[in-house]
This record gives C-alpha cells, structure tokens and sequence, in this order.
C-alpha cells in the first residue's frame, strides 16, 4: 500500500457515495466499474514517473486556477518608469537581502515570480481549449472517415493531408496578420464576451486588444491541431471495426449513429485521452513559441513566451535569470503532460493493466 | 418433411482484391441449398474455404455479388432499411471468438438490454427479466452488472448466444460457436444450444471445421471447398457413406478419440494444401489434390449430381456417362 | 529449493524424470499455484502426452523443464533428472543459465503452437537452421548446414527443399511452417522433443500431416516426445503413454489404452465423454458442471472436487494419495483408497 494509491482510492470512495446518494444501488451495479477503477490506480501508483508526472501537473492545474489571484504584483504597472533602478533585478536571497523579489525583476521593474503566475494560467487556457477543439473535430471526422469508408474517408483523409502538410507556423504568422484587427473588433463591441473572456485568462478587461492576438493564436493552433486526432482515430476505429461485436450490434439493428457513439467511440477514447496529455505539453510549448517570434499578446500581458522573447534582448549579461527561470517553468510544465502521458498510456491499456496485474511481485 | 425456413439459390460472393481489376476471391461460388424449419444445417470446410463469409452474405452483413435469399418465403436479398431490421430480428448470428464479440466496455445487462431496447420489445421489469433469461443459459444474477473479461470463456459464449436468442428470432448462424473454447465447456455450450433449440424451435446454420462437433450437432451437412459445397446431404449419409473424394479425405483426417479405432482405421492422407482462392484452379477445384483426378476434372465444372434422395454430390466420378 | 525426502535416481531407458515439480507466479491478485507436485518420466523413444484444458499447467511444466519459466514465475522446488547425448545424468533444475541453454534447442527441442511466432520474419528459413546449429556446435559451416536443411526440409515433405531453404517464412503456408519449425527443431538430433499444441492453429487435414509427420521422424531418429494437447483426438492417436492434468496437477497416468477404456479418475472419465466421437452414435454430450477454479485460491483437497459427481467428505479435506491400480496407470483420487 502507497500513499498515491490510498488517496487515489479515497477519491474513488467519494465519487461512488455521491453516485449512491444520487441513485441508489448505483455502485453495486458498477461495482465491476469501481474495481477497474482501483486497478487503475494501483497501476498508476506504481509507476513512479506516472506519480511524478501527476505531481507536476497537479501542481500546473492549480497555479493555472489560483495564480492570478495569489500574485502579489499587478502585472500593468511599469515601475522602471518611476525607479529605473528596478529593471532586471538580479535574484537574491532572504538572509542577504530582504524586500526585494527572490528570484529577480523583469524588464519593468515587476517580479518574475509574479508574473509567472499568470503565465500558468495563460499558457494553461490556451492549450486546453486548443488541445478540446482540436480532438473534438478530429474524433468527429475520424470516427466518420473510420467507419464509413469508401468516398468519404478519401475526402476526409486528403483534407487532413492539406493541413498536415500545411506549414503551421505561417498559417499562424497569417493569421495574426489578419485576424487580430477583426476580432479586437468584435470584441470592442461585445462587452459581456470581453468580460468572460478576460476573466478567463485572469487578464483585465481593458487588455483586450492583447485577448484579440491571444485568440488570433488559439485559431491558428486549432485549425492545425485537428489533423494528428483524425488520423490516431481514424486508425482505431479501422481496428476497432473489424470486431464482431460491431457485427452483432448491427444485428441487433442499431443504426450507424448508434453503433459509433456507443460502441466505437468508447473503444477508441483510451489513445486518445493519452494524445491529449501529450498535447497539453506540445500546445503550451507551440503557443509560447508563437508568442516569442510576436505573433501573440503584447505588453502588459505577462505570456511566458513573449517575456522570454523580451528579456532576449539583453541576454545573458543582465537577463539569465529571467530566461533560465521562464524556461523552466515552461520546462515544468511540459515535463509533467510528458510524464503523465506515458504513464497513462500503460494504465489505460487493458492488456497492459491485465499484464501488470499478473506481473507484480509482492514477496 | 417439414418447410423451408431458408433457400439459398446461387449465391455468390467475390471480393475485389486491392489493386487490381481483374483478380477476384471468390470466396462464395455459387452455393444453392435449403434449411428446414426446426434443424440444423452444419456446414464444414477447411479455413479460408468461404463458410464464414457464407454466414455472414446469408445474414446480409455482407452484400452478396448475385443470388437470391429466400427467408421465411420473403426474398431478402437486397432488403434494406426497416425490412432488413425485420429480417435480423428473425436472423441472429453467434461468432467464433467470445472475447471479441462482446463490447469490454459495456456490461452484461447493457450488452443483453441492447436488442430488446433496439427491437422495442416490452419488459416489465428488466432486471427480473434478465435474471430470468440469464439463468435460462446457466448464468445467474451475480453476472448481470459484470464486464465480458470478469467471465470466463464458456460464460462469456453463453452470453453471447443469449444475446444472439433473447429477441426470439427463428434462424441463427452458430459461426464456430465453440472453436475457441476447452473440450468440457464445449460440450456445455452444444448442450445448450440443444436445448434451446428444442425450447424456442430455432433453425441453426452451425458452421465449424470440427467434422465431429458438426455431426453431433447437424441434421445436414454440407461440405465446402474452396467456395463451393462440394457435397451436401443428411448427417449420417454424409458421413457413413461420403462421395466425394473430399469428403472421404475430410472424414479421415478427423482425429478419433479411441486409440484402437484411431489406429486401425485406413487413412487416406493427401499430400498437398488447399490453393488460394483468388486463382482457383480451373475445372473442379479439388482436382490438384484428388487421387481420383482425370481429364475431364482440369476442364469442366463438375455438375451437381444427386445421388440419392437429399444426398448432392459435385464430382465428375458420379456423372453419368 | 528443498530436497525431497528420498533419492530420486533416473532408471534405465528413461531419458527424463521430473519429480514433484512445483511452479507458482507471484501476482498482485495472489499466489498463483501453476504447477503443484507434478511427477512424470519420458523413456527412450516413447511419446507421452500430457493432457488438459486451458490453464491446467501443461505448457508450463515443460517450460520449467529447461527454466523457461519468468518473472513472476518461479520454480520452487523439484528435481527434473536428464540424460544426456554423453550419458551424463543431470538435473536441469540445478544446472546455471549457460549450462541449461546448452541443452535447450541443442538435446531438448521445442516446437510451439504457432509456428509464424516462432519464425523470425526478417530471415530466411535457411537462416534459421544456421542459427540454432551455430548456437550449440561453432565449427559446423554455413554450407553443410545448409545441406542438412535441404535433408531435413525433404524430410518433413516440404517440395523443392532446394527453395524454400531460401524462401522467408511469410513465403510460406501454415503448414509449411509448421513443418519448418519441426525441420529446424530436428537440426541438432535432439534426445527429447517437446510439441507444444503443434497443431492446434492448422487445418484437420493439415493436422492429420504433421501429425504423422511427427510419428515417422520419432521412429526414424529414436527421439522421445512429450506432446502438449487438448485434444484427446490427437493423444488417441498418437501417445503411448498418457498424464491428464488438472488446476496444476496431475490426476491420472497411464497407457494410452488404459485412459481411454479404463480411465479411473472422475475427471478423465467425463473429460472423454465430452467430446464427440465421430464413428459413434451419441444421443448426448455429457458436460463438466462448473468451470475450471482459479489457481490463486485452489479448492482444498482434491481440486477436482467442487465439480465432481463422486466427491466425499474426505476430497474436500486432504490431498488424494497417489494409487497404484495397475502397471503404469495411476489416479490421484479417494475412490480407489483401500478402506
């Protein structure tokens, strides 16, 4: 028995009472549902990657949320402007110097550790609704193109061909040539769209010229995202299909529609739920790079990849330690997604779980 | 004699093979027989001789290339639509490998719920029901709320020849009911197929390549080769008194279970594997392999000759000169 | 390991004896007990069959034979006494990893259920018979081993040998691979054969070949074969003598006649009126109640005795006794103690 394992374990306890409080003999009808859940966790427990992965994560997942709020420094006041002496603070700890910021100051004057905190929740949004809309029009399409074959699966898999071999980062540079105008527009007029909007990505409302690149970004990425989910479905559902169990649904008359939700897509979730945890780390390290070449938000907005860009230009003499300190973050961040995903890979795999649940030695 | 349940008149299904025009598997070629209310029609074959794609063009999961299916005196052929639904609320179908044919993602009740929900037949109380119909195949209540992978083999068959009955259709295709399981469950799982057969009247295509579970099982029995029945006749006519030299070679290859009949038996062993079926050879398609070969089985087609009364044979041996 | 009691001493014309053999994996779900006290010999030149259903420890008691066993296998005790080609008795349970894979393909061959896995794809068959005659004899050449191939090849009735030497296994049929595997597993003249399932994927007609197949060559090189089945068919066929296992161990030994007309244990006997037997008129199957029982658990006592028709009191308490009913057949069951 490990800590991981037992907290894993009461989490599961939790959910399954508010499912009997809700419905009543719920988890003795799932029970099969709640062992393979424990089974799941024991193999999860075990993989000490997986748990350290999972730790990074969680630990990403709650600066995302909290960050703006905790962050002891407003991220739109420029302090150079009245003590020059601030800029690019070198770092400094408390037994030497105290009142200055720990790990130094940026540019203007504001502490990085700071400013980081929004980055999180930045860098955090933005990867997650690229990485939703992304697999969501890429398992629609694949499971499509999967199942029903013939003409429409050549029309699908060649438009996935058109975008994957379009080059990203110039449909993003178009993009953010043309869109950021119309939508800071848009988003000029739209008020309450604006509000939701910048409360999301924990910005002020009045940055939302900034918000108009930011989703100048989310666009790009999403239009080149879709393409690798359609074709690790597309791939599933052709294995998947050959199934009898595929042939006796349609025995028993259920209709295509059917047939996909409730017996494809079930099938074909587990590479995806592992892709998306890969992605969550690819997203955030595409869109920091979009960000470093310009092409997102601006001052104020504390991106990480912009205030690496920026601190670039007086490298390394008086901003190592903001690049080194921005880096890892980055670096955190993308390592847990990373960690996770090969971890989750193995428990969510049956075969594996099965093999492993035979492969433990506990003498 | 009682009615025909099902008549299949010159059935045919040829695959395309990728990257070509020309070249075709025929894996069904010209089939014609018919199955009587109430039996069971046992159809053995080496793999890769086409009974399994003769299944599934017969249950229209796969589009037959020409021929007719007549079910029940509809023709269902090129059914679509709601009488198709119609048509498989009658036809069911129980595959080979129970770990494959059951969804691990649903559980027992929800797998069993999903015809009767689809064909809209009224339960009062579905968990009652299911306990009831479960208990029918030697499962019980403990099952209901399982995945297939908490079930064994055998349990997992039985589960799936209920989902297969639970909409009391009158014909089922068993496709290797029983080909991917141990000896002693196998003879379980015939057993029940026995009976509810006897219960619910049911019509059985039982298609397998164990020639000893087929004759227990079947009141016919039609052997394929290479796409085409080369015999076809009662049970025991089929096996005491086989025709086609096939069928002779087919019935001694059979391990016995009983050392001296084992070991005194003549065996006839021939050489050689069965062709692919993309090029059969022409004429008879045996005749590579047939001791009995002569020249006129590299030519021709050999004609469907009836020996006897329901005892059809294809071999140019028995043609009248 | 633990040293059983008395002195097990390997007789004349036997070429393999394993005594009380004991293989168990350690799981997260439990101790499995995959092979409990299982005892059996091979002589000179005789085929035994062992004989059982799906999980019943028959594969993996011939694997521990040459420590095939892995992790979180483990042998834990046993004595498994060997003859070699030099008449050098040895006990492969005791022998080091290089000593025993001197053995393993070299004196004892294994031929496998399915033969594509046992093929490498990247190679040609050809190579194959270099690789396991160069892992255990360096100074033969690649030319004479070649020339034995083709020799091994024509013998187990592969056409144009001179071909197929050079052919890669997807080139080849089923039964033609199979038939390669067996020709390969022949190349270093083993003493002991092992078939496992050999011929459980292949066609009845195709079975019906290899099975012969393996008859003429026993006979024509005097090897010993231990063949791994379920299917009595086959044993009836080809055995001479017969163990049927069950959950783990064996419950009754014997000639190959003696299990199919006498057979003693409740097990073998209902095991064989389950299968159908073509030549004969059956009215009804008799079935086995139940399912096999999970190894991590095993039923105390006799562990048959959950779905036997004949259990008593005492089967489900103590272990049967192994008894002597006649010269060579054995049963592990209460109903033939002497009261």
């Amino acid at each position: 028995m490990n800590i991981v394992y037992r907290a894993l374990r009461i989490l599961i306890k939790i959910y399954t009472d508010i499912r009997d409080r809700i419905t009543p003999g719920w988890s003795q009808k799932n029970s099969s549902r709640i062992r393979e859940w424990e089974l799941m966790a024991y193999a999860f427990s075990k993989s000490k990657i997986g748990v350290l992965g999972g730790f990074m994560v969680f630990i990403t997942v709650v600066l995302a949320i909290i960050g703006p709020i905790i962050s002891w420094e407003p991220y739109w006041i420029y302090k150079t402007i009245t003590d020059p002496k601030l800029m690019y603070l070198p770092p400094c700890l408390p037994p030497w110097c105290s009142g200055r910021p720990i790990l130094g100051t940026d540019e203007w004057g504001r502490d990085i550790v700071a400013m980081s905190l929004y980055g999180f929740r930045i860098s955090f949004v933005i990867s997650i609704v690229v990485v939703f809309f992304g697999s969501v029009i890429g398992i629609v399409l694949g499971l499509v193109s999967g199942y029903k074959g013939g003409v429409v699966d050549e029309i699908i898999m060649r438009l996935t061909d058109i975008f994957m071999a379009f080059p990203s980062l110039i449909l993003a540079i178009a993009f953010a040539a043309v869109l950021p105008s119309r939508i800071r527009g848009f988003l000029g007029e739209n008020i309450w769209f604006r509000n939701i909007l910048s409360t999301i990505f924990g910005l002020r409302p009045q940055e939302y010229p900034q918000l108009a690149a930011l989703l100048s970004v989310w666009i790009a990425m999403v239009v080149v995202w879709w393409p690798g989910y359609t074709r690790i479905i597309r791939g599933t559902v052709l294995s998947v299909r050959e199934h009898p169990f595929i042939e006796a649904a349609k025995l028993c008359g259920l209709s295509t529609w059917r047939i996909l939700v409730k017996h494809i897509l079930p099938n074909v979730l587990s590479p995806v739920i592992v892709m998306i945890t890969f992605d969550m780390a690819t997203a955030t390290l595409f869109a920091a790079s979009l960000s470093f070449l310009g092409l997102g938000p601006q001052e104020p907005v504390p991106e990480l990849g912009y205030m690496i860009s920026k601190a670039g230009r007086y490298f390394p003499e008086r901003s190592l330690h903001v690049v080194a300190y921005l880096g890892l973050v980055l670096l955190f961040i993308a390592l847990g997604w990373n960690l996770l995903g090969d971890a989750l890979r193995d428990v969510l795999d049956p075969r594996t779980r099965r093999a492993l649940e035979f492969r433990e030695e506990k003498v | 004699m009682s009615e025909t349940l099902l008549r299949v008149e010159n059935l045919k299904k040829y695959f395309r093979v990728r990257g070509s025009f020309t070249k075709k598997v025929r894996a069904v070629d010209d089939v014609s027989f018919e199955i009587f209310r109430g039996t069971t029609l046992g159809v053995v074959g080496e793999s890769g001789c086409g009974k399994s794609t003769l299944g599934r063009t017969i249950l229209r999961l796969i589009d037959p290339t020409s021929g007719r299916i007549i079910f029940d005196g509809r023709d269902v052929t090129k059914v679509k639509g709601k009488a198709l639904r119609e048509y498989w609320r009658n036809a069911q179908m129980v595959f080979q490998d129970p770990h494959t044919s059951l969804n691990p993602r649903m559980t027992i009740a929800s797998i069993l719920l999903e015809p009767i929900k689809s064909y809209r037949i009224y339960v009062e109380d579905e968990e009652k029901f299911l306990v009831e119909q479960l208990e029918m195949v030697g499962l019980g209540k403990e099952h209901l709320y399982r995945y297939p992978h908490e079930l064994s083999g055998g349990q997992k068959q039985r589960v799936a020849i209920l989902r297969a009955i639970i909409v009391k259709p009158k014909f089922v295709v068993l496709d290797e009911p029983t080909s991917a399981l141990d000896v002693s469950v196998q003879a379980q799982i015939l057993e029940l197929l026995k009976n509810l057969q006897k219960i619910y009247n049911l019509t059985y295509m039982f298609i397998s390549h164990d020639i000893a579970v087929v004759k227990y099982m079947s009141d016919a029995i039609a052997v394929m080769y290479l796409g085409k029945i080369v015999e076809i006749g009662d049970a025991d006519t089929v096996f005491f008194n086989p025709l086609h030299p096939y069928t002779k070679y087919l019935l001694s290859a059979i391990p016995i279970p009983d050392p001296k009949m084992a070991r005194d038996r003549k065996k006839v062993i021939i050489q050689g594997e069965p062709p692919s079926p993309i090029n059969p050879p022409p004429g008879c398609r045996f005749h590579p392999r047939c001791p009995f070969a002569m020249d006129i089985c590299r030519k021709e087609e050999p004609p469907k000759i009836e020996v006897e009364k329901n005892h059809i044979v294809a071999c140019m041996l028995y043609a009248k000169k | 390991m633990q040293s059983s009691g008395e002195k097990v001493v390997l007789n004349d014309g036997e070429v393999l004896r394993v005594e009380k053999l004991e293989v168990r994996f350690y799981t997260y779900a439990g101790v499995v007990h995959a092979v409990s006290n299982v005892s059996f010999y091979v002589r000179e030149g005789e085929t035994i069959a062992l004989v059982g259903e799906t999980g019943c420890g028959k594969t993996i008691t011939t694997r521990a034979i040459t420590k095939l066993i892995e992790s979180p296998g483990r042998i834990e005790s046993g004595i498994a006494l060997f003859r070699r080609r030099n008449g050098q008795i040895v006990d492969l349970l005791k022998l080091d990893d290089e000593e025993i894979r001197k053995i393993r393909g070299d004196e004892i061959a294994y031929v496998f259920q399915d033969p594509s896995a046992a093929l490498d794809p990247l190679y040609t068959v050809g190579y194959h018979f270099i690789e396991t005659v160069k892992a255990h004899r360096n100074n033969v050449s690649k030319k004479n081993i070649i020339y034995l191939a083709i020799k091994l090849l024509r013998e187990v009735a592969i056409p144009s040998p001179e071909v197929r030497v050079k052919n890669y296994p997807h080139e080849l049929s089923g039964g033609m691979r199979q038939r390669s595997v067996i020709a390969i597993s022949l190349s270093n003249m083993p003493k002991l054969l092992i078939a496992d399932e050999p011929t459980t994927n292949l066609d009845v007609t195709i079975q019906a070949q290899i099975l012969e197949l393996l008859q003429e060559l026993q006979k024509r090189y005097g090897m010993s074969m231990i063949l791994i089945t379920h299917n009595l068919g086959v044993v009836a066929e080809t055995a001479n003598r017969v163990y049927v296992m069950y959950a783990g161990k064996i419950v009754e030994e014997g000639n190959c006649e003696t299990i199919f007309y006498n057979s003693a244990h409740p097990y073998t006997q209902l095991l064989l009126k389950a299968v159908p037997n073509p030549l004969k008129k059956i009215e009804k199957l008799e079935s086995i109640p139940g399912t096999v029982p999970s190894l991590i658990n095993p039923p105390p006592g006799c562990r048959f005795h959950p779905r036997c028709p004949f259990a008593m009191d005492i089967c489900r308490k103590e272990e049967p006794p192994k008894i002597k009913l006649d010269d060579n057949h054995y049963v592990f069951c209460w109903l033939y103690t002497k009261r």
